[in-house]
């Protein structure tokens, strides 16, 4: 691993790290279980440097910003180097939002330079959002067909620059990411990411889950999410190590990736972790009734053996079978990106594949706490990672307040939000929103959030008012969305649901047809940002002098309802 | 070749079949989030099944943000 006390930048390590290790295969690239490419540090340097060249003659600048929309493949990598080369800020969004939210973040964003696939670009260049978005005038598109209508952008095979490019120096404190935690219908919350937060982070969990030349990470989270980024992209690169994409992921290719490759990390959301348990287990229970008691007998020796720390190698060959079929090199799952149910965690544990379970945000540079397997325990996201001082305030009288960091890792701020930052980052301490308690061991258990807002198993954070968009010009006297769980405060961070409440008009009864109103706007949400119930409030809502919802006080008053009582079906 | 229709009608069957459904129970228009109460992971299995009966690839990109089997039919259908 390189040193990363002496670098100031990510694209300064990465630099050095594709002359460290020239021959290391660093990318492998997979679509449907045949390999399509493998890439050496030296070939992703060739790759990425013309690709720099032709940024810096188009007159990108440094500090200039260029955003990236790309499924988990190589050229996502190697454009982020080049803009990294270039000094430039990269802003990397979420492949999956609609089109027009996509340029509504763009335009927030300010970036001048978008690198995008040609099938994502197809639907961007026909979106009316299009035309909000105007700074963004390079497009630069890569794997379009030869006859296709490129719509004013320039295919990114050819954006190739012949001399050599300069590169662009950054310090720690630049402006390294701006990623997008929320805000794709209310207020964009662009955390701005310095170098340092990086190169900071980085120290942190290599700490912990080292990488090395022949590691091999199984990238399936999306790399626009800080955790994919960080482990799927630098982390793996200052150490010399590769990074496996899939190019369609289906269960199936990701399963049969694990044997392909021989993985040894991957990162994984609850709802994938729990789908392998839920596959695992069924193969269990077809097995007749003689093996099926002497694998129970195995997992039991297995979890007796390994009750203080993992013992990699007894696992492997005490439960052959379960680590072959997850290739055998299996270092470790990371879970993250949302709250992952104890039972889930224990039963690989169990198994002998440890379980990197952890908490983070974005805006403290991705992981705050993971569990160092120590003992492991299913039952809490571990301890701080070194360097972040976490700390419960005002806690209850069991021990519960909200959970604060602070760490060189805490983002700068939110974009262009100085009063939102603000209130995030009181006195150098990020207020988390979620509420949490040490054991007595130094472990943090998490009890639910302060936060209007919820996180699904698939890791996506949605804010109420993000959704409430969709509810504009609903025929009722007013609205608002909140997290049931914001309504009626519970110590549970699974299972959390979104709810509309609504106040009808004076005389207004609730209809069948407004219901089917509100059904169909719902059903046109993404399927994680649906709301789940609602209630029908009957007094006015409480107001700012500028007609705002005050949505605090509003809380606490619909608290006051009996839950399940209140919230009707959708 | 196939119609729209009869693509459709192939595709509410096989759902109907892999999520043990009540036979007749799917409409074209039905969200299958919803209806079927499944997840994305969930959806993308339904996606390799239609891969296989259909005989075509669908790749990803191509059924981002598809909800409704409606949406989805006229997908494989430009595929077939």
């Amino acid at each position: 691993m390189l040193d990363l006390s002496k670098y100031s930048s990510i694209g300064e390590a990465v630099r050095d790290a594709l002359e460290t290790w020239p021959r290391e295969v660093c990318l492998y690239e997979s679509d449907r279980g045949e390999e399509k490419q493998r890439i050496t540090y030296r070939e992703f340097k060739d790759r990425a440097l013309p690709l720099a060249k032709w940024l810096e003659d188009s007159g990108f600048p440094a500090g200039g910003r260029a955003s990236i929309i790309m499924t988990n493949q190589s050229k996502w990598l190697i454009s982020a180097y080049a803009i990294f080369y270039c000094g430039g800020t990269l802003v990397p969004l979420d492949y999956k939002l609609k089109p027009e939210e996509q340029w509504k973040l763009l335009k927030h964003s300010e970036a001048s330079v978008l690198i995008t696939e040609y099938p994502i670009w197809r639907q961007l260049s026909i979106s009316a959002g299009r035309s909000e978005a105007v700074q963004a005038k390079t497009v630069l598109a890569t794997e379009a067909p030869l006859d296709a209508d490129l719509a004013g952008a320039i295919r990114w095979e050819s954006a190739k620059g012949i001399d050599p490019p300069t590169f662009v120096s950054r310090k720690r404190d630049d402006l390294a990411c701006i990623v997008y935690s929320s805000g794709t219908g209310g207020t964009p919350k662009g955390c701005m990411m310095t170098h340092g937060n990086y190169l900071e982070q980085c120290v942190a969990l290599t700490s912990l889950y080292p990488f090395w030349p022949g590691v091999k990470y199984l990238s399936i989270l999306p790399t626009n999410h800080a955790i994919d980024f960080m482990v799927g992209f630098f982390g793996p690169f200052i150490c010399g190590a590769a990074v496996v994409h899939l190019r369609t992921l289906r269960p199936e290719y990701v399963r049969e990736a694990f044997t392909m490759y021989q993985i040894t990390y991957v990162s994984l959301v609850p709802l994938v972790l729990k789908n392998l348990q839920k596959g695992l287990q069924a193969r269990f229970d077809e097995l007749p009734a003689s093996r099926r008691r002497i694998f129970e007998r195995l997992r039991r020796v297995n979890k007796a053996l390994t009750t203080h720390r993992p013992l990699l190698p007894v696992s492997r060959l005490l439960l052959k079978q379960v680590h072959a079929a997850f290739g055998g090199k299996l270092e470790a799952i990371i879970v993250g990106g949302a709250f992952t149910e104890p039972q889930t965690l224990q039963f690989f544990y169990d198994l002998g594949i440890p379980v990197a379970n952890g908490y983070g945000l974005t805006e403290a540079g991705t992981a705050v706490t993971v569990n160092d397997l120590r003992p492991f325990r299913a039952d809490t996201v571990g301890k701080p990672l070194p360097g972040m001082e976490v700390r419960v305030t005002n806690p209850d009288a069991d021990g519960i307040g909200q959970v604060t960091v602070c760490s060189k890792t805490v983002m700068a701020g939110y974009l262009n939000e100085p009063e939102l930052t603000a209130q995030t980052i009181v006195d150098g301490w990020l207020m988390t929103g979620d509420m949490g308690r040490f054991d007595a061991t130094g472990h943090l258990q998490l009890f639910g959030r302060k936060k209007n807002m919820i996180v699904t198993e698939e890791g996506k954070n949605v804010y109420a008012e993000d959704v409430e968009q969709a509810f504009e010009g609903l025929p009722v006297k007013e609205y608002c969305v909140f997290a049931a769980n914001y309504i009626w405060p519970s110590r549970s961070m699974t299972g959390e649901q979104l709810v509309l409440v609504i106040h009808l008009e004076h005389g207004q009864s609730f209809t069948e047809d407004l219901r089917k109103e509100i059904a169909a706007r719902n059903s046109r949400l993404m399927h994680y940002k649906r709301i789940h119930g609602m209630v029908v409030y009957d007094e006015d809502f409480p107001l700012t002098a500028s007609l705002k919802i005050i949505r605090v006080a509003l809380a606490e008053r619909l608290g006051k309802l009996d839950r399940a009582k209140a919230i009707l079906p959708v | 070749m196939r119609t729209l229709q009869q693509t459709t009608e192939e595709i509410l069957d096989l759902a109907t079949k892999h999520f043990k459904a009540a036979p007749g129970s799917l409409r074209a228009e039905d969200d299958f989030y919803k209806k079927l109460g499944i997840d994305s992971l969930q959806a993308l299995e339904m996606l390799s099944r239609l891969e296989n009966h259909f005989h075509i690839e669908l790749p990803d990109y191509e059924v981002q943000g598809v909800s409704d089997f409606k949406t989805l039919a006229e997908r494989v259908q430009a595929r077939l």
